[in-house]
């Protein structure tokens, strides 16, 4: 691959902090409005979801947990009769579309039969069960609603097959038809046929469905859905973009198992991100897109004043949400040095396009490029650090206080994966966030730093 | 399989993990797959520690399921054990390794030859024991290892300080304003003329755990943490402790009498003469501490017979329901504990002080509990305080589970006679702010939020209000109103009226006396 030639990867120990994949129920439940998330695991599981989800715990969310206990352990206990006795209460008590059904560690490793049992209960209680097994065996944080997705997909009706005939018949029509191009966008608009994935707020997913409407590319829909029973159609003739540099099982379902034709783009965060991800869309469509570089330029322009806080400083990415690579290639359009990527997984073709992207960025900034740390281990990060000494760690909220004491600004990466940032109109949301720390740096209490007990050496 | 969506008490790798990081340079290491280290984050955060948590995690993956952990935990092990010099490192179970059995200990020993650190396995159960009962275990097991070691190296040291001293078991991270109620304790001690020979866990090295028989007696504030260390050292070494906290005036004064009687069996040998603590008590309870003029102030008489809902921690719990029914005349119509391990004890600490005990780890049965009772204040755990919130009831937060807001940087102590002052204002705010409250509805009413008396519990009983009782309802007062409603209802099944109107609900009120 010609981006590994030049960007430096590197793995490492694995030995770094990140939240557990189920977390994703967090925004998944609140995205599907009808639907229930059941988690099947142990107190461990649900100890971490109460407290990193904080007070969304106390709004009856439409999540819980299925609690192993010793009798489910050994065996003792049939596992099917208790997932149908405990979803046959939840379907009396809130009357979901759907469930999902999250399988975690513990059913991995009793080998708990969850995608034999669903077809089962779902017939039974009449309701659709979705497994996907979200657990910290094989998966960190984000990497959770790329299972939820990719069992999602298995559940998308077909798309009926008649039309792609005339999609071909039509792509003939527009390369000869350059000159009449009003007939042309209209013919375009009614069958591009293009599905987003990746779980968005709806106004960021409503953002993105404008902006690509503006070049007449419509959207025809996006996985997940507001709502289970509104999932778009998938198949043959079908495209496929993802939203997210965390999807790449996914994607792979999409195009092997409903065999959708994939979009290879850089991710929409950032106005450079968004700019690229519509152009490649559109070129795939054979349409040129109209005023993008206008509207970029208009972005950069709007946000000088927090552009002019990053320029010359330097970043450090711990690792932790695979947002990295996309939000780094942004900071270094800004003008940030980027030492070092640290990342959970790297799946080069997923992220190809975004990675020749970073290369490009990189070049005409004239930045030296970053490496990539796969599996990064936070104890030499900790080290290596000490030694940069990079104007802003972009850290895990195990590290943050800890870093703070010693000198180093942070930025807790979570909120990241919790804020707007997809789309030209929410870069300045990226920005705000990543120069929270920066802007605050002159307060008094820049003098009073240092104050912990351990140093950073040893 | 139980269908949960809240727990009171954390799994038992959070036990011995607060225990660990809570003595100095210990590191532990998880045993657990990637994303379990979730402590740090909680401790980083709501404590706003400024190092970093000594927690790291030997990661358990594919691979490791696959072929068997082998030599990663060995060396982690060894790797910590060079990287940062720890004198102990505590190898974590959890709800992962407790299914996957592998043989923990056989790489405790391994490890224990390469390493100049002590490497310990915290003997903890995912299934059997939770949060609680695992830091009160491994506390145990950390000062037994070290006592038996000294012993067999014949460095242990027994003679009693010279003079009185005590240690105090059982502080530790993560606990409910333990660090206020240390420092308080402290004062407390001091005052009395008793030095702290050791704090455990809290800031202690392990290596100085050999002196822990030297003082003359343990303090153990807390009985969810410390009970089983104090245990074994009574056992062992004859300490005597003390395991009734210091909560409340009435608690303290009954503390500093055990005192009294522990230092007396020494004093005459050490001191030359015996103590008396009785002027001390009585001059902090007259003039130091606030909470029992208060008590006796016109403000708290307002206060006399109101009901009230408590949860929480058996410690807290039993405490606090104490002093609301003899210290401040507030009528306990409920206490109960999440603590079902020390049931027995809890039933005994709050017998003839409350109306009803319950005791679950279920918060709906809580919930429904206060909804059916609907006291004028709960003292409870934040989950307590969100249940408040939902029917309009205040809640002042006595126990963990523990929340940021847990960790003041304001001196907010609960034990001794300042936190007798902080225990009065949690007390009085949360039933005047809930006054407060309903003074508008009683004149007249700005009563734009609608009625909101939906008990929390499913089985509605099946009678309908008719528009213009309903409307008769919501001009009664809104602290009130729930009570009228139930009692309207029951009137009206008890004479099997399905339909409540206006005159049902006078009926009501003269059959009963409300
Ligand atoms: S890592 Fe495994 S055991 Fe831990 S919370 Fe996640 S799914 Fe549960």
């Amino acid at each position: 691959m010609k981006t590994s030639e030049t960007l430096a990867f590197e793995c490492e120990t694995g030995n770094y902090h990140t939240f557990c994949p189920i977390s994703c129920v967090a925004w998944l439940y609140q995205k599907i409005e009808d639907s229930f998330f059941l988690v099947v695991g142990t107190k461990t599981c649900g100890y971490f979801l109460q407290n990193a989800l904080g007070v969304t715990i106390f709004a009856e969310p439409r999540y819980a947990m299925a609690e192993l206990e010793e009798g489910d352990i050994s065996a003792k206990l049939n596992d099917q009769r208790e997932l149908e006795r405990i979803c046959l209460q939840i379907k009396n008590d809130r009357n979901p579309c759907v469930i999902f059904w999250i399988g975690t560690c513990t059913t991995e490793i009793i080998k708990m039969d969850l995608e034999g049992i669903a077809p089962i209960l779902e017939k039974r209680l009449g309701i659709p069960i979705v497994v996907a097994r979200a657990n910290g065996l094989d998966y960190a944080f984000t990497q959770g609603e790329d299972t939820v997705l990719a069992a999602m997909a298995h559940r998308c009706p077909e798309y009926k097959h008649y039309a792609e005939q005339e999609s071909i018949e039509h792509a003939t029509l527009v390369k000869n038809s350059s000159n009449s191009k009003d007939i042309s966008q209209k013919k375009v608009l009614t069958k591009s046929n293009l599905v987003l994935f990746g779980s968005l707020p709806s106004s960021v997913a409503s953002q993105l469905n404008l902006e690509l409407k503006r070049q007449s590319v419509p959207v025809s829909g996006w996985l997940p859905s507001q709502r289970y029973n509104e999932l778009p159609h998938l198949g043959k003739g079908v495209y496929v973009c993802g939203v997210n540099p965390f999807l790449s099982r996914t994607a792979t379902t999409l195009m092997r198992r409903r065999k959708c034709q994939l979009v290879g783009a850089p991710f929409p965060i950032g106005p450079d991100g968004t700019r690229a991800w519509i152009e490649k869309i559109c070129s795939i469509f054979n349409i040129k897109a109209e005023g993008l570089e206008e509207r970029e330029n208009q972005i950069w322009k709007k946000n000088k004043d927090y552009i002019q806080i990053l320029g010359g400083k330097s970043v450090f990415f711990m690792g932790d949400n695979l947002l990295e690579v996309s939000i780094a290639r942004f900071l270094i359009r800004c003008g940030m040095t980027v030492y070092e990527i640290g990342i959970p997984y790297m799946d080069k073709r997923y992220q190809s396009a975004e990675l020749s992207f970073l290369q490009h960025t990189c070049e005409k900034m004239k930045k030296p490029s970053p490496r990539i740390v796969e599996k990064p281990d936070n104890y030499s990060q900790v080290q290596r650090m000490h030694e940069l000494k990079p104007h802003l760690a972009i850290t895990g909220m195990a590290h943050a206080n800890p870093l703070e004491a010693r000198n180093i600004d942070t930025k807790w990466s979570v909120e990241f994966t919790f804020a707007q940032i997809h789309g030209s109109s929410n870069a300045r949301d990226v920005l705000e966030l990543v120069t929270r720390p920066l802007r605050r740096k002159d307060g008094f209490t820049s003098n009073s730093r240092s104050l912990s007990k351990q140093t950073l050496g040893n | 399989m139980k269908l949960a969506y809240w727990m009171y008490a954390g799994p038992a790798h959070i036990g011995t993990l607060r225990v660990a990081s809570s003595f100095r340079n210990v590191h532990a290491i998880m045993h657990a797959p990637l994303g379990d280290d979730h402590f740090n984050v909680m401790r980083s955060m709501s404590e706003r520690e400024r190092d970093f948590t000594p927690v790291t995690a030997s990661v358990v993956d594919r691979h490791v399921l696959a072929r068997g952990s082998r030599d990663k935990v060995v060396n982690n092990i060894s790797r910590k054990d060079e990287e940062q010099r720890p004198d102990s490192i505590v190898l974590t179970p959890t709800c992962t390794s407790s299914i996957l059995q592998e043989d923990l200990q056989n790489f405790v020993d391994r490890a224990s030859l390469y390493s100049e650190s002590d490497v310990i396995l915290a003997d903890v159960n995912h299934y059997r024991v939770n949060e609680l009962q695992a830091s009160d275990k491994t506390l145990d097991q950390i000062v037994r290892y070290f006592l038996n070691k000294a012993r067999e190296e014949g460095s242990s040291n027994r003679s009693l300080t010279d003079m009185p001293s005590a240690n105090i078991i059982g502080i530790s991270t993560s606990g409910f304003h333990n660090q206020h109620d240390c420092r308080e304790l402290k004062r407390l001690l001091g005052e009395l003329g008793i030095s702290i020979n050791q704090i455990i866990p809290e800031g202690e090295f392990l290596r100085n755990l050999k002196d822990l028989p030297r003082a003359w007696f343990n303090v153990v504030p807390y009985r969810e943490m410390g009970l089983m260390a104090a245990t074994f050292l009574e056992k062992e070494y004859g300490m005597p402790f003390i395991s009734k906290p210091p909560i409340g005036l009435l608690n303290t004064a009954n503390f500093v009498a055990r005192i009294e009687k522990l230092v007396n069996l020494w004093a005459s040998v050490s001191l030359g003469k015996e103590v008396n603590y009785d002027l001390y008590v009585e001059n902090q309870t007259k003039f130091v501490s606030q909470a029992a003029w208060f008590s006796k102030s016109i403000d708290c008489q307002n206060l006399a017979g109101k009901e009230a809902a408590v949860s929480g921690d058996a410690t807290h719990a039993a405490s606090i329901t104490k002093i609301l029914v003899k210290e401040m005349g507030i009528r306990v119509s409920c206490a109960g504990t999440y603590c079902k391990h020390d049931a027995e004890r809890f039933n005994e600490q709050v017998q003839g002080l409350c109306d009803e005990v319950i005791i679950t780890e279920d918060h709906t049965e809580i919930g429904n509990m206060i909804a059916r009772i609907e006291p004028s204040a709960i003292f409870g755990t934040q989950m307590e305080r969100h249940i408040g919130k939902r029917i309009d009831i205040p809640c002042g937060v006595i126990s963990s589970p523990v929340h940021i807001q847990n960790f003041p940087p304001g001196y907010r102590p609960f034990l001794g006679y300042e936190g007798s002052n902080q225990i009065s204002d949690l007390v009085y705010n949360s039933f005047n702010l809930g006054m407060e409250d309903h003074l508008p509805d009683v004149f007249g009413g700005h009563d734009t939020k609608g009625v909101n008396t939906k008990p929390l519990s499913v089985d509605r009983i099946n009678i309908n209000w008719s528009p213009k009782a309903e409307s008769e309802l919501r001009k009664i007062p809104g602290f009130v109103r729930g009570k009228i409603r139930r009692n309207t209802e029951f009137f009206a099944k008890q004479n099997n009226i399905s339909e409540i109107t206006v005159d049902v609900m006078y009926a009501a009120k003269e059959k009963s006396s409300f």
